[in-house]
């Protein structure tokens, strides 16, 4: 038995490792569908990811697959896209990976407009290593690092993306999979730094310690949570426990790094080669 | 005939880091990712100037972390990369250094030596980061490590370690010091034709390539991202084709013999020193970098006064030439170990040589040896 979306996986490396109801399976698919319905080559495309469940990702595409060091996908991307323009370089990874160990680098990539799509699976954990608690744990939520209650504040990242300067902004849930298909489709097509937050049940390690119930009454949970709201300002994006705004939130344009980074070369580079600048020790 | 911007052909007189800087040029180096720190950062600052001029990208990172990561994403792209730093830099990029030796991933670290631990003394000499340099990531690795002594070293070694970068697939590490790195001397930059610059092995086609699957040099060839290849690189333990093993012993041990046999039986081609005055040599001192210039007059003047002096000076410190070393420590009555630190290569020594026999002479800063120092130590050893 053949899937149309099967020439999009990598040979050898199926089944996944993912909990059966997990949400990342539905991310990969809009990631596929979005490549396919775009007729991107699949050769041009790069997916690089850091460490963690979401982290596998970058194996089961049947493209090149860059699985880094937790939290660094995003400068290991910032190498390949400014060594190669002509590549798509997507960046697929967990909340953790992005947000905690690899936070300093998100807020500098964004800041720097470099052309990439990061799209981060928001599980509200660390699902590969147990369950702990991370930078999107919502307050009070259970973890194992958080028996009695998680104390801390949980980061907005859609706002947090604005705030940095992020030319493309969206969040969705797994539960949106034609919105979060066609919102990666803009991403893939938009020039700079683009970022997608995908909501997603982590149903074995989140799910079980905050009684969400089995993975279909986690997924009716978060539907009902999740509304669409268009033309919401980011620092309205609200992400609390019992309501989640999705939708489109930012889609400006504005000088972008490879770009200006690849213009100055061209022109020092041909401007030392006439002799119009001075090479010399 | 237009002139070569990369290399920069003629007699100069600059700083070692400048060497180092055109040294990489020359040898073909396109991408550097850096992160400021003293005694290093002229090397940024000069790649920021020349990369745009030769159609390379310099790139200032937000952390040392982020600098070894887009090395290694720009080198799995297919150029030549780099990074400079020094110890506090140079132990934020462990993890990743160790997952660019489990990737395979060519790329030159330079290590710009000062005091130690922690940010001890950032604008004076030391080679505190000998052993860390060897044993600073997690996970059994063999390294290539060079110690260059002079500005011209700078700029030859540096080629060095990028050709055995990309012979080996794995990263190479120059751990310069601060002397080194600042001092100002004479320079001369060969004609083009003269540099001999290596390119790593490239698959000959797609069909069955597996991009972990060595030659008979236990390299594998490299292919870069965006040729259709669909790469699959990770820091899990891989079979051939890049697939993770993570739970076979097999697997663990076929990769981890080879990442370290690749270095190990190929140390013949690797290992580099050079020596003196050794073959009736009754007191021999080993020093590597900045001290290799004071000891060398002091042994010279021993020789003047009819000690039978010698010297001997590792150029890689990872891998040395064990088996020389040993011959050394049988011949030798004593043997003087001179480092700028409270005693790395030291244990090296110790497990070729009889410990008895070894004088060992620690420096601290800007304590360096001086000539009519190493001359009072090999005096002593006569009595
Ligand atoms: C330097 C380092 N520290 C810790 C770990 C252990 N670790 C692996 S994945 C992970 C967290 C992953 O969480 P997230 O990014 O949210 O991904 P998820 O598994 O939830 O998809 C941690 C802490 C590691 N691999 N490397
Ligand atoms: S642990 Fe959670 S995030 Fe990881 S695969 Fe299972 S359900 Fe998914
Ligand atoms: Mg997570």
């Amino acid at each position: 038995m053949t899937h149309p979306l099967d020439r999009y996986l990598r040979p050898g490396m199926i089944p996944h490792i993912w909990c059966p109801g997990c949400g990342n399976g539905i991310i990969l698919n809009a990631f596929l569908r979005a490549v396919d319905e775009l007729g991107l080559d699949q050769d041009e495309i790069v997916v690089v990811s850091g460490i963690g469940c979401m982290g596998r990702v970058s194996g089961y595409v049947n493209m090149d697959g860059f699985h880094t060091t937790h939290g660094r996908a995003i400068p290991v991307a910032i190498g390949i896209k400014t060594a190669r323009p002509e590549l798509k370089v997507v960046v697929i990874s967990g909340d953790g990976d992005l947000f905690a160990i690899g936070g300093n680098h998100f807020l500098h990539a964004a800041r720097r407009n470099v052309d990439l799509l990061v799209i981060c699976a928001n599980n509200f954990n660390y699902g590969m290593t147990g369950g702990q608690m991370g930078p999107t744990t919502p307050s009070k939520a259970y973890t194992t690092t958080t028996p009695y209650g998680n104390i801390e504040h949980p980061l907005n990242l859609v706002y947090l993306a604005a705030s940095l300067g992020a030319v493309y902004i969206a969040r969705w849930c797994v539960t949106h999979p034609l919105q979060l298909k066609e919102s990666i489709k803009r991403g893939l097509t938009k020039r700079g730094f683009s970022f997608i937050e995908v909501v997603t049940p982590c149903v074995t390690e989140y799910g079980r310690r905050n009684r969400m119930g089995e993975p279909r009454e986690f997924m009716r949970r978060l539907r009902e949570i999740c509304v669409i709201r268009r033309g919401v300002d980011p620092s309205e994006a609200v992400i609390e426990a019992d309501r989640i705004i999705c939708g489109e939130f930012r889609d400006v344009d504005k000088p972008e790094f490879t770009q200006l980074l690849w213009n100055m070369i061209r022109e020092v580079s041909e401007k030392a080669s006439r002799g119009e600048i001075e090479v010399a020790l | 005939m237009s002139r070569r911007l990369d290399v920069l052909t003629g007699v100069h007189f600059v700083q070692g880091d400048i060497a180092c800087a055109e040294g990489a040029i020359a040898a073909g180096c396109r991408f550097f990712a850096g992160y400021p720190i003293t005694p290093s950062s002229e090397i940024a600052q000069h790649m920021a100037v020349r990369l745009p001029q030769v159609g390379g990208i310099y790139l200032q990172m937000e952390d040392e972390i982020a600098s070894i990561a887009a090395v290694i994403g720009a080198s799995w792209a297919g150029l030549k990369a780099m990074t400079a730093t020094s110890g506090p830099g140079f132990s934020l990029m462990q993890e990743n250094i160790g997952y660019a030796y489990m990737t395979e991933t060519p790329c030159v670290i330079v290590d710009v030596m000062r005091g130690g631990p922690s940010t001890g003394q950032p604008t004076k000499p030391g080679q505190q980061d000998v052993m860390q340099a060897k044993w600073g990531s997690h996970g059994d690795y063999e390294v290539i490590a060079l110690s260059p002594a002079s500005v011209q070293e700078m700029f030859d070694l540096t080629i060095e370690a990028f050709n055995l970068s990309e012979t080996y697939r794995c990263p190479v590490i120059l751990l310069a010091d601060e002397v080194i790195g600042h001092l100002r001397e004479k320079l001369i930059i060969p004609e083009a034709e003269e540099i001999e610059v290596v390119e790593r092995r490239r698959p000959e086609d797609l069909e069955g390539y597996k991009p972990f699957q060595p030659g008979e040099d236990l390299v594998p060839p490299m292919a870069r991202l965006g040729e259709g290849f669909r790469l699959y690189i990770t820091g899990l333990t891989h079979d051939e084709a890049g697939r993770p093993r993570a739970s076979s012993p097999e697997a663990q041990g076929r990769l981890v013999r080879r990442l370290c046999d690749k270095i190990r039986l190929n140390r013949h081609r690797i290992v580099k020193f050079e020596e003196h005055y050794l073959e009736d040599a009754e007191i021999v001192v080993i020093a590597y970098g900045l001290p290799y210039r004071s000891a060398l007059p002091a042994v010279e003047e021993a020789r003047r006064r009819g000690i039978r002096a010698g010297i001997y000076r590792p150029i890689t410190l990872w891998p040395q030439a064990e088996e020389r070393l040993r011959e050394i420590g049988e011949r030798a009555h004593r043997v003087i170990v001179l480092e700028m630190n409270y005693g790395q290569m030291l244990r090296e020594y110790q497990r070729w040589i009889d410990p008895d026999r070894i004088v060992f002479s620690p420096s601290f800063g800007e304590a360096i040896p001086t000539p009519e120092g190493v001359l009072g130590l090999i005096k002593r050893c006569m009595r």
